[in-house]
């Protein structure tokens, strides 16, 4: 799931999903495919708060996270952007670290803190000095517990989403557009709903809405402590231990969501604004996601998306881009982690004076292609060992990792089946690749989304 | 790259210039290959990754007249092919590889970069000198690359940041390259031809402008040798055109582009310290304490956490090679700009009148040594400090002299700094939207 909201402008959004979907498409060793991507260490505390450990001795600093299975899918109706407003309230304040200190002494301390949500989840993180990972642990543990809200602190924070909303989604008309495409895309599902919320649900969230939220699913028993950098489990289990171990589990409700109806028809959704001088197309299926998976189709997916899409020599930016010259780029996307269905999406922008029905005609010609005569055992294999030889440079970050296992845990996956993402991906076979193309290309029931000028000016 | 882009760049090193004690383990080695190129190398075989950075000073600094989007074209297309390879051909040997090459034109350089997995480094090697040497410009790429970068431009004037910072620049630096947009404009990037960009990469790619860094599993013997085979056979000599120092102008404007946008943008800014500035250090330490810590900010304590006028309000040091100058923006809703804008230059004026506070310069002291730790986040940002500090003349042993500099500023040197730069009546401000409670001095429609 891409939309991913955090409490400061530009800090993690970009890198989040950056690196997230790096992380996803590429890892293992070059030669040998064998089970191991980020080699981490795991244990869970008394009260049920798994910890997960990526030792790293590069440089001496640590980022600590802590993931709350909860996001914005998980909000009552009615009120949409709560979640991800809870995430902002999270700074606002404990009897031990009154509103604004938590940022304030990360800072002085020479870390930087951030938090975000989607759909899914809700993580906080800090990037610290290894010495000051005992400190950053204290205060995360304690507003885990003790948040303590005042209405003069809550409402001007509801003015800044509302802000935030502006400034992300309504600025710019291809940031509208795909709000309106998702909506579409989940017409019952709560992932049809910004993670920022509506505007008008968001003018009227409350300090007790939010306290609700809080009390319902910040528990140990429903968070995941993630740490990478220099640090290995033993030196982090007591500490984990004095402080998030002591915090009582409660009972947390299960994610109940309503799932999708039947969709039988294929929707159309475009956007026209004076703003717009570029006009670009995307088509969206809703697909499986490694949790939501019956067919074992996620890692065909990734694969067929490396073919479609894994750079300048794939399939759609050659034969649109470069051949047929039609558009100055295309792109196919998916990303499988989701606790409920993830989507799939294709997209271009057209060369100039290349009418829009044309481009979707020969981006639609492309779809078919592959869902009728499907991929080569040739596109297969060089795809595989484009995505397994991108192994090393997964482990070569610091937060990449922390940010990759965390959103894994919190969509239902296991650590192992993380591990063993070379292994699944190594092993699809062309025929796997095809019958998952068929399975999800091949449906009619898709959006496509159309970003165009305003009609006198369409080129 | 816009200013904007490379100006961050620059920032976040600014922001990182110190060492804590922690982090000094690392050891800069000075590499010098048997043909006598240069390089500084943080080697560490933890991870088999070698990531290589690269810039070739001054290189791309002017675009010729109606030729404006050479450089950055040329950066566009120089992997698109090269000796026997076509475009197809040359992605290929990079994807199938996992290499990771890119160029970009920047205002003061023109840099590159390259990461390789440690056994497949013959090849990264190979292709970066084909790329830098042979690069064949074919039409076809040339073609595809200025489709692309026209698409950009044209998207982008959709976006209310990128016209506020065009227009910033054009009315600072008026008839100079750093008012002009990097990339070209529509009129401009489709008279620049394959020849064009050959005659760029042959006369301005000369040894004598080259800097490299590199970090990662590779030893100084290995690397001596993979400078020459990879630059070896570069001109040594390059020819440059001299860009001239430059003062920024626009100063005490408001400019407006009306927009049918959601909120207003707002970007100000004047003239700033350059990176070798003697009160460079003291300079940082303001903008940190100014805008440029994120939450704790004066900024962003005056106009989000206790008004909530915006999601975001930044400040920020540019320091180019020609001009610097120092930034604040934002964006807030139309109704409330006037407010917000009013409360952005009052900080302004209460910085260059009182400074800063004792437990302020503490703080932002022990943010700005404690946090450099963090850059060193992945082999490529290893090789991209290092490679900042030798564009900056930094010294070798920069990074162990870097705490002592930031711990050495007084407040005195705030206060002089903040009085010498920061003064509201002397902003250039422009505003993108509809912003209610501001008059322009001058109203630009249609402006990008």
């Amino acid at each position: 799931m891409p939309a991913v909201f955090s409490r400061c402008r530009a800090r993690l959004t970009g890198a989040a999903v950056g690196a997230f979907a790096l992380l996803l498409v590429g890892t293992a060793p070059a030669s040998a495919v064998e089970k191991g991507v980020f080699y981490p260490e795991s244990f869970t505390l008394s009260n049920g708060m798994q910890v997960v450990v990526i030792p790293n001795h590069r440089v001496p600093v640590v980022t600590h996270m802590v993931w709350y299975k909860v996001g914005a899918a998980d909000e009552p109706r009615g009120q949409s952007g709560i979640a991800h407003f809870l995430e902002h309230l999270m700074f606002k304040g404990t009897d031990a670290v009154p509103a604004g200190a938590f940022s304030r002494t990360v800072a002085k301390n020479g870390g930087r803190d951030n938090a975000f949500t989607s759909w899914d989840y809700t993580a906080y993180y800090q990037n610290v000095a290894r010495d000051r990972l005992e400190l950053v642990m204290r205060m995360e543990a304690d507003r885990m517990a003790n948040l303590k809200l005042t209405d003069a602190v809550v409402y001007p924070e509801r003015d800044v989403i509302i802000e935030e909303r502006r400034q992300r989604i309504e600025n710019e008309p291809a940031d509208r557009i795909g709000e309106q495409i998702q909506a579409t895309v989940f017409v019952h599902h709560p992932y049809g709903t910004p993670v920022i919320g509506w505007p008008q649900e968001m003018s009227r969230l409350t300090r007790e809405q939010a306290e609700a939220f809080y009390k319902t699913w910040y528990a140990p028993n429903n968070a995941v402590l993630v740490v990478s950098g220099d640090v290995s489990a033993e030196e982090l289990k007591p500490l984990a231990e004095r402080y998030y171990g002591v915090i009582p589990a409660r009972a947390v409700p299960e994610r109940t969501r309503v799932g999708e109806p039947p969709i039988a028809a294929a929707r159309r959704v475009e956007l026209r604004d004076a703003e717009v001088r570029q006009p670009s197309i995307r088509r969206i299926w809703t697909a499986p996601s490694y949790r939501v998976d019956p067919d074992k189709q996620a890692y065909a997916l990734q694969v067929l998306s490396e073919v479609m899409s894994g750079g300048p020599t794939s399939r759609l930016y050659r034969n649109l881009v470069v051949e047929q010259k039609v558009a100055t780029s295309a792109w196919l996307g998916y990303s499988p982690s989701a606790w409920d269905l993830a989507t799939l999406g294709a997209g271009a922008t057209p060369a100039t004076g290349v009418p829009m029905d044309k481009l979707e005609a020969a981006l639609a010609e492309e779809l078919r292609k592959v869902v009728q005569s499907g991929v080569t055992e040739e596109e297969v294999a060089t795809a595989k060992k484009r995505m397994l030889a991108e192994a090393a440079y997964a482990r070569d970050s610091l937060t990449g990792p922390a940010q990759a296992l965390g959103a894994a845990v919190t969509t239902g996956q296991s650590i192992d089946e993380v591990e063993e993402w070379p292994v699944r991906i190594d092993a699809v076979t062309a025929e796997q690749v095809n019958a998952a193309a068929r399975a999800v290309l091949g449906r009619e029931n898709h959006v496509t989304g159309l970003l165009l000028p305003l009609k006198d000016k369409e080129s | 790259m816009t200013v904007r882009l490379r100006a961050l760049s620059v920032l976040l090193l600014a922001f990182v210039l110190l060492l804590p004690a922690a982090a000094r383990a690392v050891e800069i080695k000075r590499v010098l290959s048997p043909g006598g190129i240069e390089a500084w190398l943080i080697e560490d075989h933890k991870v088999p990754v070698i990531a290589l950075e690269w810039a070739f000073e001054g290189a791309g600094g002017t675009d010729p007249k109606g030729k404006e989007g050479l450089a950055n074209l040329a950066a566009r297309t120089l992997d698109e092919g090269a000796g026997p390879y076509d475009s197809q051909a040359f992605q290929a040997r990079l994807q199938d590889n996992a290499i990771g090459l890119g160029f970009s034109a920047g205002r003061d350089a023109f840099g590159g970069n390259l990461r390789t997995l440690a056994d497949r480094r013959d090849e990264a090697f190979d292709l970066v000198r084909l790329a830098l040497t042979e690069p064949r410009f074919d039409a076809e790429a040339v073609e595809r690359m200025r489709a692309a970068t026209l698409s950009e431009l044209r998207r982008e004037q959709a976006d209310p940041n990128y016209v506020a910072r065009r227009l910033f620049y054009g009315t600072a630096f008026p008839d100079h390259p750093y008012g002009e947009e990097l990339r070209g404009t529509l009129d401009s990037l489709p008279k620049i031809t394959p020849d064009d960009l050959r005659g760029f990469v042959k006369q301005q790619f000369g040894r004598d402008r080259l800097l490299v860094a590199a970090a990662g599993a590779i030893t100084p013997d290995d690397l001596g040798k993979a400078l020459d085979r990879i630059f070896g056979a570069l001109p040594g000599k390059s020819d440059v055109p001299a860009v001239r120092d430059v003062a920024m102008k626009g100063g005490g404007e408001t400019l407006l582009v009306p927009r049918p946008t959601a909120q207003t943008v707002m970007l100000m800014g004047q003239a700033g310290v350059k990176r070798s500035d003697p009160d460079w250090y003291a300079a940082s330490v303001m903008n940190y304490i100014l805008g440029g810590g994120g939450f704790g900010s004066r900024l962003m304590e005056e106009v989000r956490e206790k008004r909530g006028l915006s999601y975001g309000v930044y400040s920020y040091l540019i320091p180019m090679d020609h001009a610097a100058t120092v930034m604040a923006g934002g964006s807030t809703v139309n109704a409330k700009a006037g407010d917000a804008l009013e409360i952005m230059r009052k900080e302004w004026k209460r910085m260059a009148d009182e400074g800063v506070t004792e437990q302020e310069l503490t703080d932002a002291k022990t943010y700005l040594t404690g946090s450099f730790p963090l850059q060193f986040s992945s082999t490529q940002a290893i090789a991209r400090i290092l490679l900042q500090v030798r564009r900056d003349r930094l010294g070798i042993d920069f990074l162990d002299r870097r705490d002592a500099l930031i711990n050495a500023v007084t407040r005195e040197d705030v206060q002089r700094v903040a009085k010498r730069l920061l003064d509201p009546s002397s902003l250039l401000t422009v505003l993108v939207g509809r912003p209610d409670g501001v008059t322009p001095s001058r109203t630009i429609n249609g402006g990008s």
